[in-house]
């Protein structure tokens, strides 16, 4: 796997986020003054059984390096089953991603409860870490989106 | 055979069990066969034809046909129940409205890939004891049978008809994925580097010319309206504008019958430019193999299918990233 | 004639690709053709064709054609056109380059095509004679010789030497700037080999297939014809037939929202597809039959009869092999004759 030499590289990670354990998990890390990497662009979404596929992917489209997906620990989801369906559905679709030569460790599932602010932060520094190695994404991007 | 099916579907057009018959209808040349539905027992005998071009799979045909006045027969090999058995499952076809009868399978012939032999001018193509004698427009060719055999037809997965009101032949066996290998090449896949894959797939998929025959063929894809099609969904799109749409059109579309994908292999039979389409949807059947138990969509029309169905102790994606090949 | 031996091919596409981009039909691993740019150790295809056709040069699936960039309420319309370059395609079928012909009567009428205007004036077509048409070739239907091809410059072999003719000052330009390589030799050989593919041609399985009861006076018969509902039946509504085709020439004009900007583009289009010409007020063609009937009245009836008789197809036989369901035009053509 190619390691990015440009250390100047910042990468934009777009996490998905459930409205009612992983977000309020985002917004306790932020109230309680954690740090974590400004790379990150948090999208809201009711369930993380909300994530359509085609999210995931549009996201690389437009720019995004790496792609993370956050939801309640499996037990917890609000909607009592979502985020069961929600990880069967990423496992197949990572692994997809995978066999199409897609570096694996662009993508990430995990879950963060509300209770788990310092979880959340260091989850996000962990990895846009990992993604700053990788560099760029090139395997799954649209030139068109590309900034000049 | 082709005599013993026109007998069937002459006896059960005279008897009124059916009033029309979903078959394949004879073309200008030996291979290009076209499914077709017959209403008269002389239709039926100027242009029905079972032989080994007739690989198209006519389940689908039947998810229109068997809303039509009255009941339709099907002839099914074996591979086609389980299109049949699915769309079933998924309330698309009316079971009611269709008599099945059970034909043997393939193997079946490829008209591609005796042309890709460099021979032209096919007139007619008779197998002799596992060659194929070609008649040309240049004389007489031949080839071994088993290099002319479909795509689909050379890793089979199944003899067994799962679905059937009538059997011509006798009942198969399901074949073993280990006899059969059909996640050979998937695996194959698996073993390469990153790099590898992603050249394998960007030299394959860079060929898509976005003619939807895939789509537009696959006993899965039964939507009344495609994400693709449709401008209100923000990524309708008529021709990849660039690499990324041709992956993505690939991904979704494998991803939206993963679970459902019963293996048929229309999918590659039709694509004009010979992209293995069946490794994506053959990708997901194995992983879900791997991962939630063995499953084979069309085997029945009862159970859960895998994504729509979860285990409280399923793996974590996180299986996908200790994978040991990079 | 101006000859060159075929074993020197390579010598000869070294010299043309020194001077400009050069394209011609190779294979691909999984048996078929297709055109690629030369570059050493690429080898001219002996297929007789390739899948997609020839037509993409001058009329790519999808061609950018304008940005807008936006600020406020000010739009900023950018031409994005780049400087052509001049480039040949060797190894046009006589099919493909009479397709050309048909392109330049919907292209090159007012209002013209720019883009396609620009293409057509920096190609060069360098054609090849067919030696083995296939049975699905049909190209005589429609009046075209494929021992006689069109193009700038027509280009025949005999298994030893490549010979060629110039048909036009651009063609003639081309051959000057091969002269050192090329020899002027005689032509018995060649004619011996036209003369059996001629042979062939008057054996193929649709040698007979004719137009003559099609063209732009057969509207109300065929429009009106009960032959639609079992022909399209099967249809399954795919664009493999119109992708495929060397004359086909309807797009789509849509924009891409980059993030930072509008791109403006064009991407070929199918009159198969339930949202062809969709509009405001819905669809004109509600079903998969007159969606069919388009594609085959449009080739046969329509085009003819605002094109001086000139049809919409040139039998190159792509879309005979390549229909998922092997529907396609000499099908419909014996279909709609049957009275």
């Amino acid at each position: 796997m190619q390691v990015n030499e440009n250390t100047n590289f910042e990468p934009v990670i777009v996490a998905f986020c459930c409205n009612w354990c992983s977000y309020a998990g985002a917004d306790l890390s932020g109230t309680n003054r954690l740090n974590y990497p400004t790379n990150v662009k948090i999208i809201r979404v009711p369930c993380s059984c909300r994530v359509n596929p085609m999210f995931i992917l549009r996201a690389f489209q437009r720019g995004a390096d790496g792609v993370i997906l956050c939801g309640c620990h499996p037990g917890d989801c609000h909607y009592t089953s979502g985020n069961y369906f929600t990880r069967r559905r990423i496992t197949l679709l990572y692994s997809m991603l995978d066999f199409l030569g897609i570096e694996r460790d662009r993508t990430r599932l995990e879950w963060v409860s509300a209770a788990e602010g310092a979880k959340f932060a260091a989850t996000m520094q962990e990895f846009t870490d990992a993604v700053r190695k990788l560099g760029p994404n090139r395997r799954l991007e649209d030139l068109r989106c590309r900034k000049q | 055979m082709q005599e013993a099916m026109i007998n069937k579907a002459k006896q059960l057009l005279a008897d009124g069990t059916v009033n029309r018959v979903m078959g394949w209808k004879r073309g200008e040349f030996v291979y290009d066969i076209t499914p077709a539905v017959f209403e008269t027992a002389e239709e039926i005998d100027a242009d029905f034809v079972c032989d080994d071009f007739t690989a198209a799979n006519v389940s689908k045909y039947l998810v229109k046909e068997s809303r039509k006045e009255g009941k339709i027969l099907a002839f099914l090999k074996p591979c086609d129940t389980y299109s049949f058995n699915q769309l079933v499952k998924e309330h698309r076809i009316v079971r009611e409205n269709v008599y099945v009868v059970g034909i043997p399978g393939g193997p079946k012939l490829d008209a591609e890939k005796i042309k890709a032999k460099g021979i032209t001018g096919i007139l007619c193509v008779k197998n002799e004891n596992g060659t194929l004698k070609i008649d040309t427009l240049y004389g007489e060719e031949t080839m071994p049978y088993y290099e002319a055999i479909l795509g689909k037809c050379e890793t089979c997965k199944s003899r067994k008809h799962v679905v059937y009101d009538e059997l011509i032949g006798e009942e198969g066996e399901v074949i073993t994925a280990e006899d059969s290998g059909r996640f050979d090449m998937v695996e194959k896949l698996e073993n390469m580097t990153a790099q590898e894959r992603y050249d394998f797939w960007r030299e394959q998929l860079s060929k898509c010319i976005r003619c939807n025959a895939c789509r537009n063929v696959c006993p899965a894809c039964t939507c009344e309206n495609c994400v693709f099609d449709n401008p209100a969904s923000g990524i309708s799109n008529k021709a990849a504008a660039d690499s990324f749409e041709e992956n993505m059109f690939h991904i979704i579309r494998a991803f939206h019958v993963a679970g459902r994908c019963t293996d048929c292999g229309e999918c590659s039979r039709v694509c004009p430019q010979n992209i293995p389409l069946h490794l994506l949807n053959r990708k997901f059947i194995k992983d879900i193999n791997a991962f939630y138990g063995e499953y084979q969509a069309g085997e029945d029309t009862t159970s859960r299918a895998p994504l729509n169905n979860y285990d409280k102790d399923d793996c974590e994606p996180s299986i996908v990233h200790e994978r040991g090949v990079e | 004639m101006l000859r060159i031996p075929v074993a020197k091919s390579d010598e000869l596409f070294a010299a043309i690709a020194s001077q400009q981009t050069l394209y011609l039909p190779a294979d691909r691993k999984d048996g078929q053709a297709e055109y690629r740019k030369w570059e050493e150790g690429v080898k001219l295809s002996s297929r007789l064709n390739t899948v997609r056709s020839a037509k993409d040069f001058f009329f790519p699936q999808t061609e950018n054609l304008a940005e807008f960039r936006m600020e406020g309420k000010k739009i900023e319309v950018i031409d994005i056109r780049k400087e052509s370059e001049d480039f040949v395609i060797f190894g046009v079928r006589a099919c493909d380059a009479r397709s050309f012909t048909i392109l330049d009567k919907v292209y090159l009428v007012d209002p013209v095509d720019t883009f396609y205007q620009t293409r057509r004036e920096h190609g060069t077509v360098v054609t090849m004679a067919c030696t083995r048409p296939a049975e699905t070739c049909f190209c005589q239907t429609f009046g075209i010789d494929p021992t006689e091809p069109e193009g700038d410059v027509s280009c025949w072999s005999d298994g030893s030497y490549y010979y060629f003719r110039a048909n036009t000052d651009k063609g003639q330009k081309f051959l000057d700037s091969l002269s050192s390589l090329l020899e002027d030799g005689d032509t018995a050989a060649l004619e011996e080999t036209k003369a059996k593919t001629k042979e062939i041609l008057s054996k193929l399985p649709l040698a007979k297939v004719s137009t003559e009861n099609f063209g732009g006076d057969k509207l109300n018969e065929y429009f009106r014809s009960e032959k639609w509902g079992e022909l399209s039946e099967s249809c399954l509504g795919c664009g493999t037939c119109t992708f495929v085709c060397p004359t086909c020439q309807c797009y789509d004009i849509r924009d891409f929202d980059t993030g930072h900007g509008i791109q403006r583009f064009r991407c070929w289009d199918s009159c198969m597809y339930s949202d062809f010409t969709k509009m405001a007020h819905g669809n004109p063609r509600l079903t998969q039959l007159e969606r069919f009937r388009q594609r085959f009245m449009h080739k046969l009836v329509y085009f003819p009869a605002n094109n001086n008789g000139e049809f919409g197809c040139v039998g190159c036989g792509r879309c005979l092999s390549k229909c998922p369901i092997s529907m396609n035009i000499v099908k419909v053509m014996k279909a709609l004759e049957e009275k």
